[in-house]
C-alpha cells in the first residue's frame, strides 16, 4: 500500500510541474503547446547530463536549463516576431522530437543512477505519513514548494498582480506601462523550466534510460490539467494525483491480470483526460472569469 | 530595436516570397544543429534533399509518400483556415483505416474494384466519426478542441493495436499481430507503365489526389461554404454578424478532415500495406500539419508542399540507412519549418522597421 501511494506520487510530479508552469505562462496570456516539446528537452537533457558527470543532481539542472532553451524559442517567435501561439507550440514539440531523437540516439540503452531520497529529520520516522512524505526526493519536495510560491505569487505579489493583468488585458496592462512582452518573456521561460525539470523527473526517478518520446503525452496531459485546476495552482495537485493513480492503476490491473486488454487499460489516462476536460469545461463557460482574457492571443503593441 | 508597423495591405510579394525563405533558412539552421551534433553537413544535405531524386523509381516513391499527406493536410486547411484546431488526425486515419479493414476483412472472396468505392466510403466515416467527438464537445460544451483531438489519437493507437492482437488477428500469422490478407477486391493495385512496368509503389491512389485538390480548389473559392470558412478564419467578427452559424462550420470542417485522414488511411493500407498491423500510420497525421502550413493553407500550395515534405522524409529514410541518423530528425527540419513559415505570416502583415538604441 505504503509502495503504491509513493508510486502514485512519483507518477504525478512530472505532470504537477509541467502544468505549474504552464499555469503561470497561460496566467500571462501565453498559451504554450509545446509543453510535451520542452519535457522531451529536460528527459534528454537530463539523461546527458548525468551520464557525463555522473551525479543526478545536475540532470535536474541540465533539464530546467534544456527546457528554458526550448521556451526561448518558443518566446522569440511567439512574443517578438507575434506567430500564431497554437502553431507554434505545435511546431516545438515536433522540433523537439525530431531533436531529442537525434540528441538521445548515443543514449540509447545506457542507465543513469537514480535521484536519491532525502530523508527529513525526525518528521520522516511518523509511521506511514514519515515515509511517503518527508523521505521524497528533490524535486519532489522542490515542486511543492514551487506550487506554494506561485500561488503566494499570483495571489498577493505586486509582480504576480500585474503578470495577471497582463494576461487579462494586454492592452490595457500595456498602456498603464507595465512591460508586456518582458513579462510574457519571463513567464514563459519559467514555464519552461518546469516543464524541463518535470521531464528530467522522468528518466531521474521513473524509467533510467532513454526512449523515443518517453514522455508520452504526460506534457499534453499537463495542458489538461491546467484547465482542469480552472488557474488555481493547488488544483492542480488534486488533478495530477488523480492521473497518477489512473495510470498506477492500469499499470497494476495489467500486472494482476485483469481480464480486460491491456491496450484498453492504457487508453484509461487519455479518456480520464478527456471525461475530465468535458466536466470542466462546461461548467468554465458559465464561469469565464477563470480564464486569463488574453491567452492566446498575440501583443502587436510596440514596446 | 526591431519595431513592427502594419501594412496597409497583405504583401502579394512575400505570399510567394515566404515559404521560399523559410526553407531556405531551415535547411541553414538544420545543417547548422547537424555540424554542432558531430554529423557531416554535406552529406546530410545530399541524403535528405538530392538523393530522393536520384533515381525514377525514387521520384515516384516520392508521390507515394506525398498521397496520405496531400489528403490529410487538405482536410487540415479547412479547419486550420476556420480556426478550428484538429491536431488529431493521426487518429482519424488510424480509425478511417481499421474501418474500412474491418469491412475489407468481412468480405473475404471479393474482387471486383467497385468494392474499393464501399472501403473507401467506410474510410471516410470511421475517420469522420472519430473527429465527431471533438467537434461536439467543442460545440456543445467548449472542450478544448486540440486536446480532445490529441488525446484521442493515443486512444486510437492503442485500440488498433488491441484489434489486430485480439479479434482481428490471423490465425494462420504464426503469432505476428497481423489480420488476414484484405481481398483482391480492397486492394489498389501498382500503376503499370507500358514498356517500363512499375515505377517503384506508384499506385492508383495517387489518381484520389488529382481528383481531390481541384475539387477541394472550387469548394474553397467558389462555393459560399468555402466563402464561410474563410471569412470565418479572417474575420470572425464579421462573420458573427453575417450570420454565419461558428458551430455548424466547426462540425463541418472537423468531419470533413476527419473523413479525408480516414481515406487517407485506407489508401495507405490498402495500396502499401494490404492488411492491417498495429503500426498503420507513421506520422502522416502530425506531418500534414505542416503540409497545410508550408502549403499557405491553399490546395495547390498543399500539392507542392506534400511533394516537398515527402521528399525530406524519404531523403531521412536514407540518412538512416546510410548515416545511422535516426529518422525522427524530419521532425527537426518540419518544426524549424514551421517557425520560419508562421515568422513570414507576421512579415505578410507587417513591415520590419529597424530603429537606434531601445
Amino acid at each position: 500500500m505504503e509502495a503504491l501511494i509513493l508510486t502514485i506520487i512519483a507518477t504525478s510530479i512530472p505532470l504537477l510541474l509541467a502544468a505549474t508552469g504552464e499555469l503561470l505562462a497561460e496566467k500571462s496570456g501565453i498559451l504554450n503547446l509545446g509543453v510535451e516539446g520542452m519535457m522531451l528537452s529536460g528527459a534528454v537533457g537530463a539523461l546527458g547530463a548525468v551520464l557525463w558527470l555522473e551525479n543526478p543532481y545536475y540532470g535536474i539542472i541540465a533539464g530546467a536549463l534544456s527546457g528554458v532553451l526550448m521556451a526561448s524559442i518558443f518566446s522569440v517567435f511567439t512574443i517578438n516576431f507575434m506567430t500564431n501561439q497554437v502553431a507554434t507550440g505545435l511546431g516545438l514539440t515536433i522540433f523537439a522530437t525530431g531533436l531529442t531523437g537525434l540528441a538521445g540516439a548515443p543514449l540509447v540503452g545506457k542507465t543513469i543512477p537514480s535521484l536519491p531520497k532525502i530523508e527529513i529529520f525526525l518528521l520522516s520516522d511518523i509511521p506511514l505519513i514519515g515515509s511517503i512524505l518527508f523521505k521524497q526526493d528533490f524535486v519532489a519536495y522542490l515542486s511543492i514548494a514551487i506550487i506554494i510560491f506561485i500561488s503566494f505569487f499570483l495571489k498577493y505579489s505586486k509582480s504576480g498582480i500585474i503578470l495577471r493583468a497582463v494576461g487579462d488585458d494586454h492592452q490595457s496592462a500595456h498602456s498603464v506601462g507595465y512591460p508586456v512582452k518582458k513579462i510574457r518573456w519571463y513567464a514563459t521561460c519559467f514555464g519552461g523550466m518546469c516543464a524541463g525539470i518535470g521531464g528530467a523527473y522522468i528518466p531521474l526517478v521513473l524509467t533510467p534510460h532513454w526512449s523515443e518520446g518517453m514522455t508520452a503525452g504526460r506534457g499534453w496531459i499537463a495542458l489538461a490539467l491546467v484547465v482542469f485546476a480552472s488557474w488555481i495552482p493547488w488544483r492542480i495537485i488534486v488533478g495530477a494525483l488523480i492521473f497518477g493513480g489512473i495510470t498506477i492503476a492500469q499499470l497494476v490491473g495489467q500486472a494482476r491480470g485483469w481480464p480486460i486488454p491491456s491496450q484498453l487499460l492504457s487508453m484509461m489516462p487519455y479518456i480520464a483526460t478527456i471525461i475530465a476536460l468535458t466536466m470542466i469545461s462546461g461548467r468554465l463557460s458559465k464561469n469565464n472569469s477563470v480564464v486569463p482574457s488574453s491567452l492566446g492571443k498575440p501583443f502587436f503593441g510596440s514596446q | 530595436m526591431i519595431t513592427f508597423i502594419p501594412r496597409d495591405k497583405v504583401s502579394k510579394n512575400w505570399i510567394i516570397i515566404a515559404p521560399i525563405l523559410s526553407i531556405v533558412f531551415t535547411i541553414f539552421f538544420g545543417l547548422l544543429i547537424f555540424t554542432f551534433l558531430g554529423y557531416n553537413p554535406l552529406e546530410t544535405l545530399y541524403q535528405i534533399f538530392v538523393s530522393p531524386f536520384s533515381r525514377i523509381d525514387r521520384i515516384s516513391d516520392i508521390l507515394v509518400k506525398a498521397c496520405p499527406l496531400i489528403i490529410i493536410g487538405t482536410g487540415l486547411m479547412l479547419c486550420f483556415k476556420s480556426n478550428v484546431w484538429n491536431i488529431g488526425a493521426e487518429g482519424q486515419f488510424i480509425m478511417g483505416a481499421l474501418l474500412a479493414g474491418f469491412i475489407a476483412l468481412s468480405f473475404p472472396n471479393i474482387e471486383t474494384k467497385f468494392f474499393l468505392l464501399i472501403t473507401i466510403l467506410a474510410g471516410f466515416v470511421g475517420g469522420a466519426l472519430w473527429a465527431f467527438i471533438p467537434a461536439i464537445l467543442k460545440t456543445k460544451l467548449n472542450v478544448n478542441e486540440i486536446l480532445v483531438s490529441l488525446m484521442l489519437v493515443y486512444v486510437a493507437m492503442l485500440f488498433i493495436d488491441f484489434i489486430v492482437r485480439g479479434p482481428l488477428r490471423d490465425p494462420m500469422s504464426f503469432g505476428f499481430p497481423l489480420s488476414k490478407p484484405y481481398p483482391e477486391g480492397a486492394l489498389i493495385n501498382k500503376i503499370p507503365f507500358p514498356g517500363i512496368g512499375f515505377l517503384g509503389q506508384l499506385h492508383y491512389g495517387i489518381l484520389f489526389v488529382f481528383l481531390l485538390v481541384p475539387i477541394s480548389w472550387i469548394f474553397v473559392n467558389k462555393t459560399l461554404g468555402g466563402f464561410k470558412i474563410n471569412v470565418l478564419g479572417s474575420a470572425p467578427q464579421a462573420a458573427k454578424f453575417a450570420g454565419f452559424k461558428q458551430n455548424s462550420i466547426t462540425i463541418t470542417v472537423l468531419l470533413l478532415s476527419g473523413g479525408l485522414a480516414g481515406v487517407a488511411g485506407v489508401i495507405e493500407v490498402s495500396a502499401n500495406i494490404g492488411q492491417l498491423q498495429p503500426e498503420v500510420s507513421f506520422g502522416y497525421g502530425f506531418t500534414a500539419i505542416i503540409v497545410a502550413f508550408l502549403g499557405r493553407l491553399s490546395p495547390v500550395g498543399i500539392l507542392f508542399a506534400g511533394i516537398i515534405i515527402a521528399t525530406v522524409k524519404l531523403g531521412a529514410d536514407n540518412a538512416q540507412m546510410t548515416m545511422g541518423i535516426p529518422k525522427v530528425v524530419t521532425g527537426l527540419f518540419e518544426g524549424i519549418l514551421l517557425f520560419f513559415l508562421l515568422t513570414g505570416e507576421t512579415l505578410q502583415k507587417y513591415k520590419i522597421k529597424w530603429s537606434e538604441g531601445k
